[in-house]
């Protein structure tokens, strides 16, 4: 017979397992509090708040995160633009290998990142097209446009075409009914999907450092900077700001669809 | 009288020009404004899209349809005077039942107390007073259907076009809409053009109907005319359960040799009959018992009112019919 409560051993190895999986995030905000800076000493020696103010000193953490931000905002622009379009293309016209580019749409995803980034470093060589912001924008903007072409289309396919038809029967002409019918039922999806791209964008590593050049994203700075012996605790302030600005859009994009589901699906 | 929509020779191809599906061929058609006309037939057999001919969202591959006698071929949907309630309702689910219903004055520009008020008077007439703020995921099937309804007729349409209007509905909801519409339409003096592959719907409801077979029209009349002369055979075939006599039959009977139709309810038990043969199958519809006769190589049935003597399965038996019963056919 089964019982309600869980057994002890499942309860101690799921706590085991969650522990596993969390307690390394906490070690990294505990060590950005650290007095000592070259090694990652436990338990740490003594307490500090001196590295924030050492890293809000730094030009070259400035310097990474506006990048970063810059990067993430412009390709997850990109993505919903391209996105939108290509999922409404894709869930309104029936063609002869409509199901053949819906795979090629996904693939950026399924690809092992450092694919697209050797791909798109040779074709950036081919084009004479030299490193820059642009093409680690391009680079991000490929899996981007995959996350939001994701919740675009599920959305598209819970609304039925019926009522585009049925707005364009009362009169509604195609911008008003793409404002006032398509826009409210997809905004939250879009919005989730712009989210989750913005979190994978930001936190980006192997695609980036084939089409970067000379320039650092925050994850690439981070990176580097393990290297060096010198003010350790500093990198792990930054990876905090990493981990508020990729969790949060995530944590939101999440409830967004959650209700967004409810709603869309309340016509049916 | 003006006429409310015209088809004139209306085409509408699918598909490959070398090889098109005809979904509608070569349609003339004339409904008279203020009419309750029905499109009749099987599915696939061009109703629907004669529907969305009309209301734009199919372009005819040739032939001309004229709105109140305006060309509207190729005038998109939104620039149409005419509004339809869609088989699935499609009402817009992020909005209220009154918001629904206010959207086509709100698209034309018309504030929101004016609109409002207009949007409450059709609830009111759809008997929808209490239900305005009301999501449509929270209506039953009859409710979202009255939405759907004064939806469609808030902007004033001359003509209201109603796509299976009660498909979805069950049997005495059913019947107590055709009613209501049927009240609606007289009340507005509306042209109603509505699809229905119903016989009995279209027969009750409508006062004038089209019969639709592989993208033609079969037959056009009322329905007594439909019912009692059906022209050919597919007509008499799916409006009612008529029998169908082949030529040779209808001459043994007195007729010349063509194609003829007897309604089952038009015949009676005569034991000196014209139409003779063994009983092969009996059922019981309540109000009568349907007869079937193996009559040579066809099967002739025959409504007998419950009450009078029905014969065995097995038996020989034979039937007359009332003087002028037997139609005989146009077309084949």
């Amino acid at each position: 017979m089964l019982s309600d409560r869980p057994s002890a051993l499942l309860k101690i190895s799921a706590m085991a397992g969650l522990l596993f999986l969390h307690l390394p995030i906490l070690l990294i905000f505990l060590y950005a509090f650290t007095t000592e800076e070259r090694t990652y000493a436990f338990p740490p020696p003594g307490l500090t708040t001196e590295w924030f103010a050492a890293a809000w000193a730094r030009p070259d953490i400035w310097e990474a995160l506006s990048l970063s931000l810059r990067v993430a905002f412009i390709a997850t622009l990109l993505a919903m633009i391209l996105g939108t379009l290509v999922s409404a293309a894709m869930s309104r016209a029936k063609f002869f290998g409509r199901e053949q580019i819906s795979l090629l749409i996904l693939l950026p995803i399924a690809l092992p990142g450092v694919i697209t980034g050797i791909s798109l470093r040779s074709a950036f060589g081919i084009m004479d097209i030299p490193f820059s912001t642009l093409t680690i924008i391009l680079g991000h903007a490929t899996f981007c446009i995959v996350i939001v072409y994701n919740n675009a289309v599920a959305r598209f396919r819970r609304l039925s075409g019926g009522v585009m038809e049925a707005s364009a029967d009362l009169g509604a002409n195609a911008f008003q009914t793409f404002w006032h019918i398509l826009l409210p039922n997809l905004g939250t999806a879009l919005l989730a999907g712009g989210m989750l791209a913005f979190a994978l964008s930001f936190d980006e590593v192997i695609v980036t450092t084939f089409t970067a050049g000379q320039q650092a994203t925050l994850p690439i700075w981070m990176l580097e900077e393990l290297i060096r012996p010198r003010q350790r605790p500093v990198t792990n302030v930054v990876a905090m700001v990493v981990f508020g600005a990729t969790v949060l859009p995530i944590l939101l994009a999440y409830y967004l669809t959650r209700n967004g589901s409810e709603t869309a699906g309340a016509g049916k | 009288m003006t006429a409310a929509v015209e088809f004139a020779c209306v085409s509408r191809h699918f598909g490959p020009v070398t090889a098109p599906i005809k979904a509608v061929d070569g349609v003339d058609l004339t409904i008279a404004e203020g009419a309750f006309f029905a499109m009749l037939g099987p599915s696939g057999s061009g109703k629907t899209t004669c529907l969305r001919l009309i209301s734009g969202f199919e372009t005819p591959t040739s032939g001309q349809i004229r709105i109140f006698g305006q060309d509207v071929s190729q005038t998109p949907p939104h620039l149409r005077n005419v509004n339809t309630v869609f088989q699935d309702y499609a009402l817009f689910p992020h909005m209220n039942v009154r918001d629904n219903v206010a959207y086509g004055l709100m698209v034309k520009g018309m504030g929101r107390a004016a609109r409002y008020g207009r949007a409450d008077e059709m609830l009111s007439l759809v008997k929808l007073d209490e239900y305005g703020d009301r999501k449509p995921g929270q209506l039953s099937g009859g409710q979202r259907q009255r939405v759907a309804l004064a939806r469609a007729l808030v902007n004033e349409p001359r003509v209201l076009l109603l796509d299976e209007p009660l498909g979805a509905l069950d049997l005495k909801l059913r019947e107590a809409m055709q009613d209501e519409l049927k009240a609606l339409q007289k009340r507005l003096g509306i042209t109603f053009v509505f699809v229905t592959h119903d016989q009995h719907e279209a027969l009750s409801m409508a006062d004038s109907l089209a019969v639709f077979n592989d993208g033609r029209i079969a037959q056009i009349g009322t329905p007594e005319q439909i019912y009692a002369q059906p022209r050919t055979r597919f007509v008499a075939d799916f409006v009612g359960s008529s029998n169908v006599l082949p030529p040779a039959m209808t001459a043994a009977l007195g007729g010349p040799a063509k194609w003829a139709s007897l309604r089952p309810e038009s015949m009676y038990l005569s034991a000196s009959g014209p139409i003779s043969g063994t009983v092969t199958a009996l059922r019981y519809l309540g109000s009568g018992t349907r007869v079937v006769l193996r009559v040579g190589e066809a099967d002739v049935a025959a409504l007998v009112p419950t009450g009078a003597p029905v014969p065995q399965i097995g038996s020989a038996s034979a039937f007359a019919f009332a003087p002028g019963a037997l139609h005989v056919m146009e077309g084949e």
